[in-house]
């Protein structure tokens, strides 16, 4: 168990591209950390660089207060589990587990003890003489993990150990790494492109994009305070909805009517000299159905009559789907961008389909106007050109 | 060269369901099978028909042996115009094997592996060796071995073996190593194996069938080769089976030596019948399957 930290990493190419740039990071001991970014963002180049699969073209790396840039993976005492499992096909459940500890000279009985404890644990114990051949997903995801434990390593790293799996066992195996990560204690980084893992796993999340860190902090701050729109559009589902807007005089002219922001908001946006073009996000769940809500709470918000295109009951939600009308000539090319990155399909940009998140007691009807309430105070603004958070 | 397309065959699911054939289709396609079998294996009965024949029934035009005799395999193994000939070809057969089965399997792993320059030429250039046309090198290659004192000799035909089936070899290893997982590899560096480790361990076992189907096809190769046997050889010392059948002789001058060429061409199948049977069951294993997600 031990710290990892990342000082100005850098990872370039020969031709010059840098798949990850100057990444700095500190890793408690025993801390659960997600990488998360849509494919392409880096988070998988930088997980190999930390196990010395890939070489470190800038920065220092040091794992227990040790710089490791020169180590190979294997000085490095660090396990690691990747995507496809990476098991060797042609030995037996127990034999893919004891390797590590075959290869590090562990004697036979000590080797036995902990290839036995390990299968305990992630119940494998029954499959033990078996191939990988014969084993379903979820269970060689488990050998998977066996190998990396038997170990007693530095640090596990995980390259979306999750994404081969079906939705429902996905499920099931996140929490019982959650469970195992507690239990063990030691230090994770674990990479996914799945936001819903990252936010339920992570201690904390780092979000990366185009090799760059975003922003990294627990997820519940992520959720909160998104440093820029494309965190805010990353985390979360359904994603923010996103519409641009202007700032005049305390007001937010945009298409769901003039909002007066709070007056503490206003004196930080007038502090950082904010310009006029913003886009607003605001979270589907920061909507209402008005007329759930209570008067007292109804002040803080403001109300607009749309309507509902499309209704999705989900039983505890229902998703409401309205149009908005779009602004012409708006300043929306960071957000396009943006938008196509995250890979929502609903992109803000071109489509001008807003997702409200209401209780299901609400009495909206597809295809009829109602009122809906939503809360101003939570809405996100960020600057029109460079995506950054506004007035925080 | 069914075995260079094998290891594409290997990646296909282990439990595929059967489609459910029709009888017609059934019948259709048993009756040209059946045909493409006689076909094919018609010659070689004919041969050991003929191999099995007494010398003076031997020109009878039957199908079948009308007098059984083993004269002519008697006749071959007297003397020593087809047994040195047979060591020979064993000799030179394996040792061609093994030098380009180890270089191959070396070169292979690299070229699958390994970014590294002119690695494209060096692809290139192999391959363009295996279809250089073996007869415009006779002439040369014989001027010279006469010249350094390698003709008739064993080196003498190794070495231009192992410049054709060296390619062959490479080309057929690397489609092998292509399907073996990177992560494999990466796994088992994290683990702690060092390279000659992760080669030993877990790489060249997965490679067990495509170095076993590569023997196979060089050792054929090496067994079937004609040119270069006639041609850099003048005695038995180095002279290779197939090549000792041309000159064989019947009983008197007049007599054709056809039974005795017939019971030579069984006995040099055989061991490429013995070979292909060890190793057949390797070369069908899909061995990776279960590496990753399947």
């Amino acid at each position: 168990m031990a710290t990892i930290s990342l000082e100005h990493v850098t990872k370039r190419y020969p031709d010059g591209t840098e798949a990850v740039r100057d990444l700095n990071l500190d890793i408690a001991d025993g801390e659960f950390i997600v990488f998360v970014g849509p494919s392409g963002c880096g988070k998988s180049t930088a997980l190999n660089m930390i196990a010395g699969l890939e070489d470190i073209s800038d920065g220092e790396l040091r794992i227990g207060g040790k710089v490791v840039n020169q180590l190979t993976p294997k000085d490095r005492d660090i396990a690691m589990v990747f995507q496809t499992y990476a098991l060797y096909p042609h030995m037996t459940v127990r034999q893919n587990m004891a390797f590590p500890l075959k290869i590090a000279r562990i004697p036979q009985e000590e080797t036995d003890r902990r290839v036995m404890e390990a299968a305990e644990l992630l119940e494998l114990t029954e499959h033990l003489d078996r191939k990988p051949a014969n084993l379903s997903g979820g269970q060689r995801q488990r050998v998977a993990m066996g190998r990396a434990i038997v170990r007693n390593p530095q640090a596990f790293l995980m390259d979306e150990p999750l994404s081969n799996l079906d939705a429902k066992l996905r499920g099931q195996m996140r929490t019982s790494i959650a469970r195992l990560q507690q239990r063990l204690k030691v230090t994770t980084v674990y990479v996914t492109h799945d936001q819903t893992e990252a936010m339920t796993l992570g201690d904390r999340i780092m979000v990366l994009r185009l090799g760059q860190m975003q922003q990294v902090g627990s997820p519940q701050e992520l959720y909160n305070w998104p440093a820029n729109l494309f965190v805010a559009g990353f985390i979360g589902s359904p994603s923010m909805n996103f519409m641009p807007g202007q700032l005049a005089d305390g007001m937010l002219k945009w298409p769901l009517g003039d909002v007066p922001l709070p007056a503490q908001r206003v004196q930080a946006l007038r502090d950082e000299k904010a310009a006029r073009d913003v886009i607003v996000g605001i979270r589907p769940e920061e909507f209402e159905d008005a007329s759930l809500v209570e008067t007292a709470k109804r002040d803080r918000g403001s109300v607009v009559n749309v309507k509902a295109e499309v209704l999705e009951s989900m039983g505890s939600d229902v998703f409401a789907y309205f149009p908005v009308p779009k602004p012409e000539g708006a300043q929306m090319a960071e957000l396009e961008r943006v938008a196509e990155e995250v890979g929502s399909g609903d992109a803000p940009g071109s489509s001008s389909t807003f997702v409200a998140r209401l209780d299901p007691a609400t009495q909206a009807r597809e295809g009829a106007p109602f009122d809906l309430w939503f809360d101003t105070q939570k809405l996100h603004l960020f600057d029109a050109s460079t995506g950054k958070v506004l007035g925080r | 060269m069914t075995a260079v397309a094998a290891p594409a065959a290997r990646t296909t699911p282990r439990r595929a369901q059967q489609p459910v054939i029709p009888p017609r289709r059934k019948i259709s396609w048993g009756t040209a099978n059946a045909i493409t079998i006689a076909w094919t294996l018609f010659p070689i009965w004919w041969l050991i028909a003929l191999s099995f024949k007494d010398p003076t029934t031997l020109t009878d035009g039957s199908f079948w042996p009308i007098k059984w005799s083993g004269a002519n395999y008697a006749g071959i193994f007297h003397s020593s115009a087809f047994i040195r000939p047979l060591l020979n070809s064993i000799g030179i057969g394996l040792i061609s094997t093994v030098i380009s089965v180890i270089l191959g399997t070396m070169a292979a792993y690299a070229i699958a592996r390994l970014a590294f320059p002119g690695k494209t030429v060096l692809i290139g250039v192999s391959l363009m060796i295996a279809m250089f046309p073996a007869i415009s090198l006779v002439n040369p290659l014989f001027n010279i071995e006469r010249v350094i004192g390698l003709f008739n000799t064993w080196p003498g035909l190794i070495i231009p073996y192992l410049a054709f089936s060296l390619p062959l070899a490479i080309y057929t290893l690397s489609a092998f190593f292509r399907e073996i997982p990177w992560d494999l590899e990466k796994a088992a560096k994290v683990d702690g194996a060092s390279q000659r480790q992760i080669f030993t361990n877990v790489i060249a076992p997965l490679a067990a069938p495509g170095i076993a189907t590569t023997s196979i096809l060089v050792f054929m190769f090496c067994w079937n080769e004609f040119l270069f046997a006639i041609s850099l050889t003048s005695t038995n010392a180095a002279r290779t089976a197939p090549a000792a059948m041309g000159f064989f002789t019947g009983v008197s001058q007049f007599t054709f030596p056809i039974g005795s060429i017939a019971a030579a061409a069984v006995i040099i199948t055989i061991p490429i019948v013995i070979f292909v049977m060890i190793f057949q069951r390797r070369i069908v294993a899909g061995l990776t399957s279960g590496a990753v997600k399947g």
